[in-house]
């Protein structure tokens, strides 16, 4: 079975509802950022997979991109671990359900 | 030095107005100083009045004029000017004259009053208003000096300020003199309109000369009403029927005042000025008769005979009086009236002498009495007060028209032969004799209660006045005594200087068949005085001492005559209280009628208000209300989805990402 | 380079500044100070007045808002020079009156006041003279609503509505005729106005507004019932600068607006507004008479007083034949004088009536005294010489004024003038029976204290009466002031 594209987006799109579902779901402010990693790498997979998929001979650009991505997601994660420490701090939880002070 | 005089006239009313302020700014206790400042300012203006008498006698008809511009509003002047003629001079001398009588008089009259000093400021004012009266050539300027002398009178009425009664007698007499004035005013007004100008004589073209009276001439009805007007003035001011009611009461001031002002002088002023304007009144005159002429005579002839016999009735010695003068005027007013203008003058300045006499001789009886009124009082003065006796004697003969020593007499006579030839009526010459005897009954009414008989209550510890009193007794008594000299038919001085004639002597003229009429009337007059009131103040027969002997033949007459024919009374209940009422009513009128009307408005306003209130809220206000509502409602729902939990907020997201990818795979 | 005139309007504003920030509580050195300083600023203006001069003078012109043609434009004839001085004369007048209210705010109010004043007179500009004529009102309001006596709220609200509906009337008016004629210039104006500014019923409504709102102002019979409360509430100064100045505005304002713009509507209803002037002279001392209250028959007489004003201006520009030159000239004169006079008299009267309340402990009814002559004699004798200047009695200022004005007005109306006689009649009455019930008769024990006039008030009350003696008997100096403004005035109407 040679592997096509078809197959890299039903991957890429199922790791993306995967992730959405845990950010949508779960109660735990970590988990919900574990879920956003894991849509982000969904996004990467589907660079990567149009890249190698796409005409011939052109530069890497596909992997340039998903190294970025990948680089901001650690920034990311770590900017969003930090928060739901100071959060954890501030209001001794990460249940999401409580932390409601967006609320106007 | 006369001429000098001729030309600098305001001098003579300068001088004591000048006194006057000086007076002023002493103090209470300066009293000396006052009085010689008052007395030396009436001396000077005496000696000026001698200094502006003499050039008047070597012309016949001298008349001099010294007009200036009072002042210059727009391109208009307005001019004044004073006037030095026989008429003027001769007033000049007699106002002087009296006048410095009046002041030395007072000094020992008014010696223990506080006011002292204010009384001789006042004094030396009125004064100077009244010689500034005579000497006017201008009706502006006469009115101006017509209205001081009535300022001056007020102040004097009242000078015993705090005697309630003295005020009411000062207010009455401003208020009643100045009833008379407006129709003066209104008068002027006219004039002025008519004629262009108020200058009595000016070179041809005053009011009173041929181009003013041509001017006035067009219309004479028009002429007779101004006259008429003028004549209100002059009635006020002199006492005349029916604006005579505040003389009597004017016997309030000091008696020195009653003399001067309410005597002499002031209360003459009226018929000075029916004299100065003659040529209004007699203009366009059919045999010296004018219609304004007319009620000239017959509003006289009502006063002299009224005013007499009111007189028959006074207790009041000074009342007596002041009624006495009262019916005097009102014969001068008579004379002026059917034509005896010179006649009328010479009773004027005749009567100045003789009543200031007689005031001053009832102030020096009440000075005596220690303040005494009331003639039934007194009694048996001739012997304690001998001077005072007989000098008002001459007076109280001078008055009652006793012929040939004495000036009134003669006067009298003038006016008589005068009201004798008017042609309009012959009743006025027999109501005039009528007076004579009046006048006789009720001077010898007066002195035979006061100096004849006992003693009575007020005239115990009676004591001649002070030298300072009894000197200027004399000197008017010689003067009403020699004045007639120059009164008699025989050598008619005073009446062809003031005509501008030249007198002759014939001692011819001294003998007429109208002369002895009046003789007999005054001789009358005096004898049933004396027959009535031999035993008066005595009890006799039913009578007792204290009822007067008419009063106990007449009672009901004598009431109606003691209670002065209730005229007071009468005005009080009608002009007073009427004017009263339009008072009270337009004060109302103004609270609640005027302000109510406003107040009608703004309560308009506030109705419409309300309504723009009402329309407000329930009309415009209530669409706004509901959508504001509404807005607030739907807010409310759509906040319940802002529930700050970012799952489902990511969720929605989702949500419409797959809404859109639907959309998109069904589109495409 | 500041005009004499725009120094005149703004030397009182800056005292007003210089008053709110003054250390020290009582202003009133400081507000006289100020009021020296103008007043010798008015009299640099008479000094420097060209008598024969026929157009304006000290004229100064400034765009302001061009968009309208408004300017600022002042200047100077006659009439606006007498009642400049008038001005001047009354205000340190009214602040050296007593009882005296305290406080800063009451002199830095004033001085507003006579600002706006100062402005009114010789403003030759609708606008701007609007602007100071509605600048008046405000302190007046505040005068009497902060610093009057009893039922104060009443009266200035009275007094404000009364005035300002005036007011709006005579703003409308003005509009209908700027846009008629895009000019709000006096001078202009008056030039138009012989020939008809406006035409129709707009005519009629324009001259009703403006008629309205002066006839408010002076006040003329029957929108006058303001008054009696204002003036009677209104602290002494207040009522001496409300009678002696701000009246003056109405007269002012019909002799510089009404009659030059609307001759011929004035023609028409000029019987009417004679029979105004008329029921003002006779009713208002007639409900003078009825009074006890001092201040309030004061107030009276002053109605009647500018009653004459209101029926010798009436006679001239009402009447329907067309009055000779020398009834004019005495009609105008005689208000003019009158307008002065009446200033000064009622303002003395106000006065002396304002030492008597401080005297007795803020009393003033009729009743409250009696032979004040025995105890204090210069008091009743000063106050004597303002009630008989009051009265017209000659040899004093209030006679020529009134005199010419019947002179001109017999002419002319003679029916009226001889009905309204009957007011110098009533005038005389109730001063006599005021004098006679304060001053004459035994001393009231509630009197027994009182002092005579003191030095600081004498030194007050003689030099205004002397001017009235000096008016009285020799008005030249006063006449040179105004004649060539009446000779044109008279020219402009004939």
């Amino acid at each position: 079975m040679t592997p096509t594209l078809q197959i890299f987006l039903i991957v890429s799109g199922a790791l993306f509802s995967i992730g959405l579902l845990a950010a949508l779901s779960r109660r735990h402010a970590i988990f919900i950022l574990i879920g956003i990693e894991m849509m982000l790498a969904a996004a990467n997979l589907n660079f990567i997979a149009f890249w190698r998929f796409g005409p011939q001979h052109q530069p890497p650009t596909g992997v340039m991109i998903a190294i970025f991505s990948i680089a901001i997601a650690a920034a990311e994660a770590a900017v969003g671990l930090a928060m739901v420490i100071a959060v954890y701090r501030h209001y001794h939880t990460t249940n999401v359900d409580q932390l409601d002070q967006l609320r106007g | 030095m006369s001429s000098w005089i001729v030309t600098n006239l305001w001098l003579i009313p300068a001088l004591p107005f000048a006194a006057s302020l000086v007076i002023l700014s002493l103090s209470n206790v300066r009293r000396k100083s006052a009085a010689a400042l008052a007395v030396i300012g009436q001396l000077l203006a005496l000696a000026f009045s001698i200094l502006a008498f003499l050039p008047t006698l070597q012309t016949h008809g001298f008349r001099v004029v010294q007009n200036f511009n009072w002042f210059t509003f727009g391109e208009q002047t307005l001019r004044l000017g004073f006037i030095l003629d026989p008429l003027a001079a001769a007033m000049l001398m007699m106002i002087a004259l009296v006048g410095l009588c009046i002041f030395v008089f007072s000094v020992g009259y008014m010696a223990e009053d506080r006011n002292f000093v204010r009384f001789f400021a006042y004094l030396s004012f009125f004064s100077g208003a009244m010689l500034g009266l005579v000497i006017a050539n201008s009706l502006v300027l006469l009115f101006i000096f017509w209205e001081l002398v009535g300022l001056a009178s007020y102040l004097l009425i009242g000078f015993w300020i705090e005697r309630p009664s003295a005020a009411a007698a000062a207010k009455k007499a401003f208020v009643t003199t100045r009833i008379g004035d407006m129709g003066f005013f209104l008068g002027m007004l006219w004039l002025y309109n008519r004629s262009g100008t108020l200058l009595f004589y000016d070179g041809g073209n005053g009011c009173l000369e041929s181009a003013g009276l041509a001017m006035l001439g067009a219309s004479p009805a028009v002429a007779g009403f101004i006259a008429l007007l003028i004549f209100c003035g002059a009635a006020g001011k002199s006492g005349q029927f029916p604006l005579h009611v505040w003389l009597p009461d004017a016997m309030e001031g000091p008696t020195p005042v009653s003399a001067l002002i309410h005597a002499a002088t002031m209360v003459a002023a009226g018929v000075f000025l029916v004299a100065r304007v003659y040529p209004l009144f007699s203009l366009g005159a059919i045999n010296g008769v004018t219609p304004s002429l007319t009620v000239v005579v017959w509003i006289g002839v009502t006063t002299a005979l009224m005013a007499a016999l009111i007189a028959v009735a006074q207790a009041d010695i000074k009342r007596i009086l002041a009624y006495s003068t009262v019916s005097q005027l009102g014969l001068m007013m008579v004379s002026l009236g059917v034509g005896g203008v010179a006649a009328g003058i010479m009773h004027l300045l005749a009567h100045g002498f003789f009543k200031a006499l007689l005031f001053l001789g009832s102030g020096s009886v009440i000075h005596g009495c220690h303040g005494e009124h009331d003639i039934r009082k007194m009694g048996g003065l001739r012997r304690p007060m001998p001077v005072t006796f007989v000098t008002y004697a001459i007076g109280m003969m001078a008055l009652s028209g006793v012929p040939f020593f004495f000036s009134g007499g003669w006067t009298k006579e003038e006016i008589l032969h005068a009201t004798a030839h008017w042609p309009r009526s012959h009743a006025t010459y027999y109501l005039m004799l009528a007076g004579v005897v009046l006048t006789a009954l009720y001077m010898t009414r007066q002195i035979i209660y006061v100096f004849f008989g006992n003693s009575r209550s007020a005239s115990e510890r009676v004591h001649e006045s002070p030298r300072v009193m009894t000197t200027p007794l004399i000197v008017l008594a010689i003067c009403a005594i020699f004045f007639s000299v120059l009164l008699t038919p025989a050598w008619p001085w005073l009446h062809t200087y003031l005509t501008g004639e030249s007198a002759q002597f014939e001692l011819v003229r001294l003998i007429q068949p109208m002369f002895f009429v009046s003789l007999v009337l005054v001789g009358a007059g005096i004898g049933f005085g004396i027959w009535m009131y031999r035993n008066a103040g005595a009890p006799e027969r039913n009578r007792p001492a204290e009822i007067d002997p008419l009063e106990y033949a007449q009672p009901a007459l004598f009431r109606f005559l003691a209670n002065k024919m209730w005229i007071d009374e009468l005005y009080n209940r009608t002009v007073v209280a009427f004017s009263w009422m339009a008072a009270h009513l337009s004060d109302w009128m103004d609270r609640y009628f005027w302000d109510g009307l406003v107040r009608g408005f703004g309560a308009i306003g506030q109705l419409f208000a309300i309504f723009t209130t009402s329309v407000d809220e329930r009309g415009i206000n209530a669409g706004v209300d509901e959508t504001t509502a509404g807005a607030r409602s739907l807010g409310r729902v759509m906040s319940t989805a802002h529930s700050g939990q970012i799952q489902t907020y990511l969720g929605v997201v989702a949500i419409g990402m797959l809404a859109l990818l639907l959309l998109y795979a069904w589109l495409a | 380079m500041v005009g004499l005139i725009t120094a005149i309007i703004f030397v009182p504003l800056l005292g007003a500044l210089a008053v709110c920030t003054w250390p020290q509580k009582n202003g009133r050195p400081i507000a006289l100070m100020f009021n020296v300083i103008s007043a010798a600023c008015a009299l640099g203006l008479w000094w420097k007045f060209d008598t024969a001069a026929t157009e304006l003078q000290f004229v100064e012109r400034h765009e302001w808002i061009p968009a309208i043609n408004a300017e600022y434009l002042v200047g100077v004839d006659g009439l606006s020079l007498l009642l400049v001085l008038l001005t001047s004369l009354i205000i340190p007048f009214a602040f050296l009156a007593r009882p005296l209210p305290g406080g800063r705010g009451f002199y830095a109010t004033m001085l507003v006041m006579q600002s706006a004043l100062y402005g009114t007179f010789t403003a030759q500009n609708f606008v701007l003279w609007f602007l100071f004529y509605e600048m008046s009102l405000i302190p007046a309001f505040l005068l009497i609503k902060i610093w009057g006596g009893e039922n104060r709220d009443r009266a200035a609200t009275k007094f404000f509505l009364y005035t300002f509906f005036g007011s709006v009337g005579m703003l409308l008016s003005f509009l209908g005729i700027y846009f008629a004629k895009g000019t709000f210039d006096f001078t202009t104006l008056a030039s138009l106005g012989k020939h008809g500014l406006l035409t129709g019923r707009l005519a009629w409504l324009a001259f009703a507004g403006i008629f309205v709102g002066l006839a408010v102002k002076v006040p003329l019979f029957p929108f006058h019932t303001w008054l009696p409360d204002a003036y009677q509430t209104a602290p002494t100064g207040v009522s001496m600068v409300l009678t002696g100045v701000l009246s003056k505005m109405g007269v002012y304002g019909f002799v510089r607006l009404l009659i030059p713009l609307f001759p011929n509507q004035i023609k028409i209803v000029g019987p009417w507004l004679l029979v105004l002037a008329v029921c003002s002279i006779v009713f208002a001392p007639l409900a003078a008479w009825a009074q006890r209250d001092l201040k309030r028959m004061v107030a009276y007489l002053s109605i009647n007083h500018l009653g004459y004003c209101m029926l010798g201006l009436f006679a001239v520009a009402a009447s329907p034949v067309v009055a000779a030159e020398i009834d004019m000239h005495a009609a105008l004169s005689g208000v003019f004088m009158q307008i002065f006079n009446h200033g000064i008299t009622a303002a003395a009267l106000f006065y002396f009536v304002g030492l008597l309340e401080q005297r007795s402990g803020s009393r003033r009814s009729v009743d409250d005294f009696g032979g004040l002559m025995q105890r204090t004699p210069l008091l009743c004798g000063w106050m004597s010489v303002a009630m008989f200047s009051s009265l017209g009695l000659p040899g004093l200022n209030g006679f020529i004024g009134e005199f010419l004005i019947f002179k001109g007005s017999f002419a002319v109306a003679a029916a009226f003038t001889a009905i309204a006689v009957i007011g110098l009649l009533i005038t005389a009455i109730v001063f006599a029976r005021a004098m006679q019930s304060l001053f004459s008769g035994p001393l009231a024990e509630s009197c027994s204290a009182f002092p005579d006039l003191l030095r600081k008030e004498k030194l007050v009350v003689v030099p205004v009466t002397l001017l009235m003696f000096v008016i009285g008997i020799a008005p030249q100096f006063m006449f040179n002031i105004f004649n060539t403004t009446v000779v044109q005035m008279s020219r402009l109407l004939s």
